[in-house]
């Protein structure tokens, strides 16, 4: 019975991120768009976009291969899965312990090493410019974060997600400075994962600027509406890990107590609204940066991470 | 007894070398080739059964037989650590040989590869076993002169003679090194035997010493840098079965060396080796796999992608020395098993990926990337298991190299109990540089798959390439079956190695074979923990999942057009990407400072219709700094003393006379 | 509460690291005055918090001249010079920022080793806010040495001064004497800079250090 119940909550865990990731970048443009004094699109368009894509014929390149039409349902997959694991309105799912945070990221990457193969499939020059800039961007992005899970992992004690928010929630964790070095790290390896202003556009369409657009240039149909939702999926992980780790208060611990439950899921929409509200004015305030100004900015992520990873060895308070 | 079994099987390998010879002259067409391999693989898998069974047995069995020295005889032993590495030589092996049967029928100049093959798994064999100092130097003697042979088979090539120079130079000061540690080992007794060494307690000065030494010869053989100058070389340079056995299974009996001299016979280890090792690790990860993502030879990427995994089993290695010698049983444990766990990955997947590239270079003819493209379309199957190669090599779950991955970085997490200073400094600083290589190693192979296989063809060769034959898929579908269960059921390998751990380090991983679910937890139970299978029943389910509902509910028409392109018509294949515009990103941000990598734009002058050109300038640091000036600094001595040769009678009976009269001081004045 | 106060203190250190860092980062003239202006500001909060702390009030009177001159007076009349001499825009860092950061954290590690070996016995909390301290110390100095402009130099020179501020406040207070003292020091200092970059800028069309090696008469 309680086997059953927790089935239940995991399957409520993958339900609630799937319907809410659309809702989320409606929401931010929204924001972005109230920001510059527009009206902006209504906050239920990314799912009329999607059903529309849906419905949609696939129009293929005529030399794309049996990879690319897998691509789509495989980074979907991947991602999905990747978003179920990171605790939003509950800690302590049923399938938490079968990967780590470590794991959660390397999943991420099997989603993004497949992506940029589908760039190159068609064998056009913007797929090539996509998966060569997102390469590069990913190979300071990955040790970044990698680094800043050593940090929380050396504060908290464990990789388990499900450990590390009960004890950023608990009264022992104190103000740290490797925490505060960590989330701002963090923040850029966000920004920057999710193809969000300074480090790419998700708006444009111009080959100079395109990173993440420009792979995904060939696709249509189904399976662009799929990679729409993964990238929603994506933001969606981010902004949930960022609030599990730095603002966990709210989670409900590992029980069956409605009450705790509803006040779970009401805190999780809060921190999304926030981090939304957030993401907009920062994407708003600031300008992107010139491709090859991005590995200094990611850089600096790297840097701080792994002064943040330094200090933690050297000291136990720091 | 599975030592005295063993031997005669081995003794059957290096028999079939001969026998290569004889076949050789028999008209029918490939009999000496099928032979050869057929028989190597029979007895390789026989080899690899008897190591695994020795490995569960978890018992030591030795032999010494009247051969070599006479006051030494030769010393065999297979124990834990020797039964491991066996399954993994065996395997590799046995792999080979069957991707040869296939691939071998190809060869121009079988008769220069066919004799040198068996003996050359025979002497690795041997290594392994070698329970005394001079049977593991001459086996490794041997293991260096077959594989040289192999390496110059190809000798119309002046490249391949140029590799094979200088892979014979660094193979013989390696063996000078581990020469010098053994007979340092012995001591002044002179007893080379392993049981010996091991009984003897060496002052302090001495085990450094040969703790240096050891790490030279087996990390030149393994390739760590800045001794790796060799590798890519001479692993291009061999035929592809002979490659994939050098870098995945040669490499290892280095890392076998390294262990049995530094784990096993030397005892308890000092702080500092540690640090050495880390650094060495650190750096051999970081730079391979840079070097690897500047080149364009598909073979030369795998070669240099080769030195990157040695680092990073040598940096799982030199944090298990570090546990060992603040006297950390169970963590020492848990890094010398992701190192061991990545030692039979990557034997796995590097030699899965020689293997793909050997069948691309018989379809197509040519190893340069740059010539190729589309190639998913000519050859499914091969695209197939490559890309699962690539896909493991870049460790992404739920294959097996995340799962040594995950655990080395699980290991770095318990370093902050290590008191010493230089340590805490280090161990984050070699956790960021792996990080770093594994994102770069994902690049890498983003590139070297979507390059050759993706895309449009970019050449003829590449427009008509066709599969191999069923034979070298059969050894490649196998390979990759073995990567997909190893990442999909780590416990079990883990639980095999506890024996082999137990020995060495002196403590093991806790069980896993109780485990829910079949997770994997390195540390206990509700700490942490990954599992494999169900992330792989996950992603299945999902997956078909949303295609099934997709299909049913949406719509599942497909049409054929044009690549879009932003409505640009298209110019044909040579718009697309090539291998060095990949690379361009990751070499103007690591390259320009560590290679010193310059884009050099030549224009004609106004007026001519010759064709501007852009070249890329690299300079390979190491290369510069380290093996020219030596290179110089020999060539000039050679030249001063050349003046030896033309003295007079006179000049060279005085320094006889000179000579003789130092020594006889020597021996007056020594107390 | 000693658990709490113990985290604020290192965490607005930590800040301060953090902001020198920032530092190290910018390479345009302005955004260097205005990263300045907020490590004046951290620097004056983190004094502040120690007069809170220690309860020791003329402490407050060092947070306030932090805040006023360096955090205010300063880079408004740093902002000005930059501006009348033009070279608001200038990118002026020697080596690239990334080999930067690499050489700025093998600093801060050197820096906490020296420090946390050296003072073994000391209390822990005015143990690590040294080693922060000495942190500031060396990336202000990193500052002076990969800045082109004279400018630049000056803010690095700020900047160490800062970090010395942080270590003499984190050692349970300093006497106010001393700080006039440094504080009116300062001042003259920059009048005096400032009188020599005009005349430098007069005379030789220039602040950049490189071009000058030029006129030092002496063969290269």
């Amino acid at each position: 019975m309680a086997v059953i119940r927790e089935i239940a909550f995991q399957g409520m865990q993958m339900l609630l991120v799937l319907l809410l990731a659309p809702l989320l970048t409606g929401f931010v443009r929204k924001v972005k768009a109230r920001l510059l004094r527009r009206q902006g699109p209504p906050l239920l368009q990314p799912y009329r976009d999607l059903i529309r894509l849906l419905r949609k014929d696939v129009v293929l390149a005529d030399n794309a291969s049996w990879l690319f039409r897998v691509i789509p349902y495989f980074i979907f997959a991947a991602t999905w899965i990747a978003a179920s694991l990171v605790p939003t309105f509950r800690s302590g799912l049923l399938f938490s312990w079968s990967a780590d945070l470590i794991a959660v990221i390397a999943v991420l990457g099997s989603a993004r090493f497949a992506l940029a193969l589908a760039g190159l499939d068609a064998g056009t020059a913007f797929g090539g410019i996509g998966s060569s800039r997102e390469v590069m961007i990913a190979s300071l992005a990955e040790p970044a974060m990698l680094m800043i899970v050593f940090t929380l992992a050396l504060i908290a004690g464990s990789t388990q997600l499900s450990t590390m928010a009960a004890f950023m929630n608990s009264p022992e964790v104190g103000l740290r400075v490797s925490l505060g070095l960590g989330l701002i790290a963090l923040i850029i390896v966000a920004i920057a994962e999710n193809a969000r202003i300074p480090v790419d556009n998700p708006a444009t369409h111009l080959e100079l600027t395109m990173v993440h657009e420009a792979m995904v240039l060939e696709y249509s149909g189904r399976h662009l509406a799929l990679i729409e939702l993964s990238a929603a999926l994506k933001l969606l992980l981010y902004v949930s890990l960022i609030a599990c780790l730095f603002a966990p208060w709210g989670i409900s611990p590992p029980s069956a107590e409605p009450i705790l439950l509803i006040g779970g899921v009401a805190a999780y929409l809060a921190k999304l609204a926030a981090g939304g509200i957030l993401l907009a004015i920062f994407e708003t305030a600031i300008a992107k940066m010139r491709v090859f100004r991005v590995p200094g900015f990611l850089g600096a992520a790297l840097m701080l991470a792994l002064l943040a990873t330094l200090l933690r060895f050297v000291s136990r308070s720091f | 007894m599975t030592v005295v079994t063993a031997l005669i099987g081995v003794a059957g390998l290096a028999a079939l070398g001969p026998l290569a010879v004889v076949l050789g002259v028999c008209p029918a067409k490939h009999a000496a080739s099928n032979v050869t391999y057929g028989l190597s693989l029979i007895v390789s898998l026989m080899l690899c059964t008897i190591a695994l069974l020795s490995l569960f047995d978890a018992q030591s069995t030795t032999v010494t037989l009247p051969l070599g020295l006479p006051w030494l005889g030769a010393h065999f032993r297979i124990d834990a650590l020797a039964s491991f590495f066996l399954v993994v030589v065996n395997l590799g092996g046995a792999a080979a040989s069957l991707f040869a049967l296939g691939y071998g029928r190809h060869e121009h100049a079988p008769q220069r590869v066919l004799p040198f093959y068996p003996v050359y798994l025979a002497a690795m064999n041997l290594v392994v076993m070698a329970d005394d100092a001079f049977s593991f130097l001459v086996s490794w003697e041997f293991m260096s002169l077959t594989s040289w042979a192999l390496v110059i088979a190809n000798h119309q090539l002046h490249e391949n003679m140029r590799a094979g120079f200088v892979y014979l130079l660094m193979a013989s000061f390696g063996t000078l090194t581990l020469l010098l540690a053994f007979g340092l080992l012995a001591g002044p007794g002179g007893n080379y035997s392993f049981d010996a060494i091991r009984a003897a307690h060496p002052a302090a000065g001495v085990a450094a010493l040969t703790f240096v030494l050891a790490l030279t010869g087996t990390g030149s053989k393994a390739g760590l840098v800045p001794l790796h100058a060799w590798l890519p070389l001479a692993h291009p340079a061999a035929p592809s079965h002979v490659s994939a056995l050098m870098s995945g299974v040669m490499t290892k009996v280095a890392v076998y060396g390294f262990l049995r001299i530094v784990f096993d016979l030397l005892g308890t280890p000092d702080w500092w080796w540690s640090i050495l090792v880390l650094a060495l690790g650190g750096m051999s990860a970081v730079m391979g796999v840079l070097y690897a993502l500047m080149q364009r030879d598909l073979k030369r990427v795998l070669a240099y992608s080769t030195i990157e995994n040695i680092g990073i089993i040598f940096a799982a290695l030199g944090l298990a020395l570090a546990f060992k010698s603040e006297g950390l049983a169970w963590a020492a444990a848990l890094a010398l098993t992701a190192g061991l766990f990545h030692v039979f990955n990557h034997a796995l997947f590097k030699s899965l990926l020689f293997f793909g590239a050997g069948s691309l270079l018989n379809a197509t003819g040519t190893r340069d990337m740059e010539q190729l493209g589309g190639l998913i379309h000519r050859m499914p199957q091969t695209a197939l298991v490559f890309l699962v190669g690539c896909a493991a090599i870049s460790a992404l779950p739920p294959l097996n190299g995340f799962v040594s991955e995950w655990l080395t970085f699980q290991a770095i997490l318990q370093s902050p109990q290590l008191p010493s200073w230089g340590l805490k400094l280090m161990v984050p600083a070699v956790g960021a540089l792996l990080a770093l290589s594994a994102a770069l190693a994902a690049a890498c192979f983003v590139r070297a798959f979507g390059i050759s296989f993706l895309g449009r063809a970019r050449s003829p060769a590449a427009e008509n390439a066709r599969e191999p034959d069923a034979l070298s898929l059969a050894a490649m579908y196998a390979v990759a079956a073995l990567c997909l269960t190893a990442g999909i059921l780590p416990g079990f390998f883990i639980d095999s190695l506890a024996p082999v751990v137990q020995a060495l380090a002196g403590g093991r991983m806790p069980v896993q074979a109780g485990v829910e679910w079949l997770s994997i937890v390195p540390i206990a139970e509700g700490h942490s923990s990954y599992n494999g299978l169900l992330l792989f029943i996950f992603l299945i389910i999902s997956g078909g999942v949303a295609s099934f509902a997709i299909h049913r509910l949406a719509s599942n028409k497909i049409r054929r057009g044009p690549a879009w392109g932003c409505g640009y018509p298209d110019a044909g294949p040579t718009t697309q990407y090539t291998a060095d515009s990949f690379a361009q990103p990751i070499r103007r941000v690591f390259g320009t400072v560590l290679f010193r990598a310059r884009e050099i734009g030549e224009m004609p002058p106004p007026g001519s219709t010759a064709p501007a050109r852009l070249k890329v300038e690299l300079h390979d640091p190491i290369w510069e700094t380290l093996y020219e000036p030596i290179a110089a600094g020999v060539s000039l001595a050679a030249e001063r003393l050349n003046y030896l040769q033309f003295l007079t009678i006179r000049s060279y009976l005085s320094l006889v006379f000179v000579a003789l009269v130092l020594l006889l001081l020597v021996l007056a004045i020594w107390p | 509460m000693r658990g709490l106060s113990f985290d604020i203190a290192h965490m607005l250190a930590g800040s301060l690291v953090v902001v020198s860092f920032l530092q190290l980062y910018q390479d345009r003239l302005s955004a260097l005055i205005n990263v300045f202006a907020a490590h004046a500001l951290v620097l004056a909060l983190s004094v502040a918090w120690q007069a809170f702390a220690q309860d020791a009030p003329h402490l407050y009177i060092t947070a306030v001249i932090a805040l006023v001159f360096k955090a205010i007076v300063i880079p408004v009349a740093l902002r000005r010079i930059v501006v009348r001499l033009g070279i608001h825009r200038e990118i002026e860092t020697v080596v690239g920022v990334g080999l930067t950061m690499l050489v700025g954290i093998a600093l801060v590690a050197l820096s906490m080793v020296v420090m946390l070996r050296v003072t073994a016995e000391a209390d822990p909390l005015a143990r690590e806010d040294l080693a922060f301290a000495l942190s500031v110390v060396l990336l202000g100095l990193l500052v002076m040495v990969t800045r082109r402009n004279a400018v630049g130099q000056v803010i690095g020179f700020m900047s160490l001064e800062n970090g010395l501020v942080l270590a003499a406040t984190g050692a349970k207070g300093m006497p106010s004497v001393v700080e006039f003292s440094v504080a009116f020091s300062v001042l003259i200092a920059f009048i005096v800079i400032g009188i020599f970059l005009f005349r430098i800028r007069e005379r030789f069309d220039t602040v950049d250090m490189q071009a000058m090696d030029r006129f030092r008469g002496e063969q290269r």
